[in-house]
């Protein structure tokens, strides 16, 4: 399944932020709700952001930057997620890691020329007694071995 | 007669293929023309016999696991019959992994509906938040104080010091404040709890809520765990339509309000400070502590802030339990802990057990070794912060103390396990690595240290200077240890210096080794 994300809209995306505009330290909150709808969070959002909390650029900007979920552009079509914390590795997490870098051509972190697949390290599903687990798009996989990685893998370039 | 079929929601369930299970078991019922009531429950954390699939009967409720879309028919049959079956493992309550534990905390988790308050009722939830609403602050206090309770996040501070505090302070507004930012590898027994047994962490939190005088509460779970964060919002909307959440709560003059906040990723975000600031919306930059967040919390106010273990200890505590909880376990560590055995294990999974019981019995007795078959070589406590411990010291019991006397924490109770292929001072660089990229940045140790420590373990392993360099590491935990401003840059050392010391072997050959072989 592919998420579909609407394109940047200003208006948009002041409703998304007068929506929660009005709960405590709601900073988080907002940048959650701008990424789950655009699939990132526009730089265009940050000064936004910003005059609707009464906070400087540059805080809103330290936010965004500081937490590993924000993007500040569209990821691929899929996003693999591959849990590589020590539970996986002690069940043989790093060497599936590798061959789905080696696989897709790209390194974690990265996402393929054709910006159809993402692959991302997560640090710990809590799935730790299935490892070694991945997430394709929101769903979970765990006890995962040869087979089962290579069969996401085809999936998430399809 | 409704045939009723429990198949778990958990996470870990899913991701081996619970909700496929649950939907052919429910085409063939249909089939059958079978009147057919599927539950969703949570894990009962035997995670190998995962997805594990019950249905009630006169004798209790018999279990069958591992079960596949594949066997889900078979299993159905045989559901129906009674006739045995290889994936028939009896009654769940009996089997032996599950009976030997002691499940205070977890005793309705895999198996009530998380999402039906009047099945949190049947099996016995509410009753010590009745009890609260009837007694004052003071002996809701005098409870948690006897119990003997100690944070069950990893730092083990007594529980019913810290309530006190918050209740002798004064303030305009209180706060309580869930810890659910799991982030140590090899733990999932919040996850657990809260997609299978929400109500008892909300119920845990009211009782706070009433010991100190608070008002609002916040729980904060990380993003990784979409389904938790799913569970606790129908849990506390289902709460408030019931009348045990909200205003004047069974109709009593105590108000209570909660409010899920999702993490964003990061780590160092477990650490208490850090989590108020990201609550507060800030960058998750932790704090200088004093003030203590009990003082000076989120937004300023006297706060209250516990691990979700924790919370879900103290409805059974409340409901007339404080001594029976602390009856259990050893020394200064009272109670039971939901330790979780993770990584390379073969029987993985959720273990609730008093306290006391050693490191060897969990891993090979309980664990049963390695899922790969090799010889267990080392296993991690309490996450990616806690040490390595070898099988010489497998006789160490689980306990605070313990622990603490040989240079290592139980932390959230996680324990991973690795076989003999591990390589120690990969999973040193690790641990540094790991620090580095999760530091907050806030203080010289942590940030430069973890930098330093890493680039310094790369010599290591390409043999350069090798005495000088793991001098050099460490010195540099020694300076992360006492100099860190919070447990991220104070405990990195513990998974380094461990290996070092008990895995030598690991980082390139020993000048006293090169001797003894001229």
């Amino acid at each position: 399944m592919t998420s579909v994300y609407e394109p940047w809209d200003t208006a948009r995306g002041a409703e998304i932020i007068a929506e929660h505009a009005q709960l405590e330290g709601a900073t988080i909150v907002i940048l959650h709700a701008l990424q789950e709808a655009f699939g990132y969070v526009p730089e265009a959002a940050i000064p936004m952001v910003a005059s609707a909390l009464n906070l400087s650029r540059a805080e809103v900007h330290g936010v965004f930057t500081f937490y590993h979920d924000f993007r500040k552009k569209p990821a691929g079509r899929h996003v693999l997620k591959l849990c590589c914390a020590e539970a996986c590795q002690a069940a043989g997490g790093d060497r599936l890691a590798a061959r789905a870098e080696a696989k897709l051509g790209i390194a974690l972190g990265d996402t393929t020329a054709d910006e159809r697949v993402t692959l991302e390290p997560i640090y710990c599903l809590g799935l730790c007694a299935t490892a070694p687990s991945a997430m394709l798009d929101g769903r979970l996989v765990g006890r995962l071995d040869e087979k089962r990685i290579d069969a996401l893998l085809a999936e998430a370039q399809r | 007669m409704t045939m009723r079929v429990y198949v778990s929601r958990d996470a870990g369930a899913v991701a081996v293929g619970a909700d496929k299970v649950a939907l052919v078991l429910g085409l063939a019922a249909s089939k059958h023309g079978l009147d057919i009531e599927i539950v969703r429950t949570g894990s009962r954390g035997l995670y190998w016999l995962e997805p594990m699939v019950e249905v009630a009967t006169p004798q209790g409720r018999i279990a069958f696991g591992p079960v596949t879309e594949f066997n889900a028919n078979s299993v159905l049959d045989a559901m129906i019959s009674g006739s045995p079956h290889p994936l028939r493992l009896g009654v769940a309550d009996e089997i032996p992994w599950l009976k030997r534990q002691t499940r205070l905390t977890f005793a309705r988790c895999g198996v009530i509906d998380p999402r039906a308050l009047a099945d949190y009722r049947a099996h016995g939830g509410y009753k010590g938040l009745e009890r609260a609403l009837t007694l004052g602050s003071d002996d809701i206090l005098a409870d948690v104080t006897a119990s003997g309770l100690r944070g069950r996040g990893g730092a083990g501070f007594p529980t019913g010091i810290k309530w006190k505090t918050v209740a002798q302070a004064s303030a305009d507004r209180k706060f309580i404040v869930c810890n659910a930012d799991e982030g140590d590898s090899g733990t999932f027994a919040d996850r657990m709890i809260i997609e299978g047994d929400p109500f008892v962490v909300i119920e845990g939190m009211t009782i706070a809520s009433i010991a100190v005088g608070a008002s609002k509460g916040y729980i904060y779970i990380r993003s990784e765990y979409p389904h938790a964060v799913g569970a606790m919002n129908a849990a506390i909307t289902a709460a408030k339509r019931g009348g045990t959440l909200g205003a004047r709560i069974g109709g009593s003059n105590h108000s209570f309000d909660l409010e899920v906040r999702v993490g964003a990723g990061a780590y160092v975000c477990g650490e208490e400070t850090s989590l108020l600031e990201s609550l507060e919306g800030r960058r998750g930059i932790v704090r200088a502590k004093p003030p203590l967040p009990a003082h000076k919390g989120l937004f300023g106010k006297p706060t209250v802030i516990n691990n979700v273990l924790s919370f879900a200890a103290i409805p059974f505590i409340l409901a007339g339990g404080a001594k029976a909880y602390a009856d259990y376990g050893m020394g200064r560590s009272r109670g039971t802990m939901p330790i979780q055995l993770a990584g390379n294990i073969r029987h993985g999974g959720l273990f609730e057990t008093a306290f006391g019981i050693t490191l060897g019995e969990l891993v090979d007795d309980v664990g049963g070794g390695t899922f790969t078959g090799r010889p267990v070589r080392a296993v991690q406590v309490g996450g990616p912060l806690g040490a390595y411990f070898p099988r010489e010291l497998f006789d160490t019991p689980f306990d605070y103390e313990a622990f603490a006397a040989r240079d290592g924490l139980i932390g959230h109770g996680g324990i991973v396990v690795f076989d003999d292929s591990v390589d120690m001072a990969k999973q040193a660089r690790f641990a540094m690595e790991f620090c580095a990229v999760e530091s907050c940045g806030k203080c010289t140790p942590c940030r430069i240290g973890s930098t330093r420590g890493v680039e310094t373990i790369d010599k290591i392993r390409r043999s350069e200077r090798v005495a000088e360099n793991l001098a050099v590491v460490e010195d540099l935990c020694n300076t992360m240890k006492f100099g860190s401003l919070c447990a991220l840059g104070g405990f990195t050392p513990y998974p380094v210096m461990s290996a070092l010391k008990h895995f030598r072997e690991d980082f390139g050959p020993a000048p006293t080794r090169l001797e003894a072989a001229e």
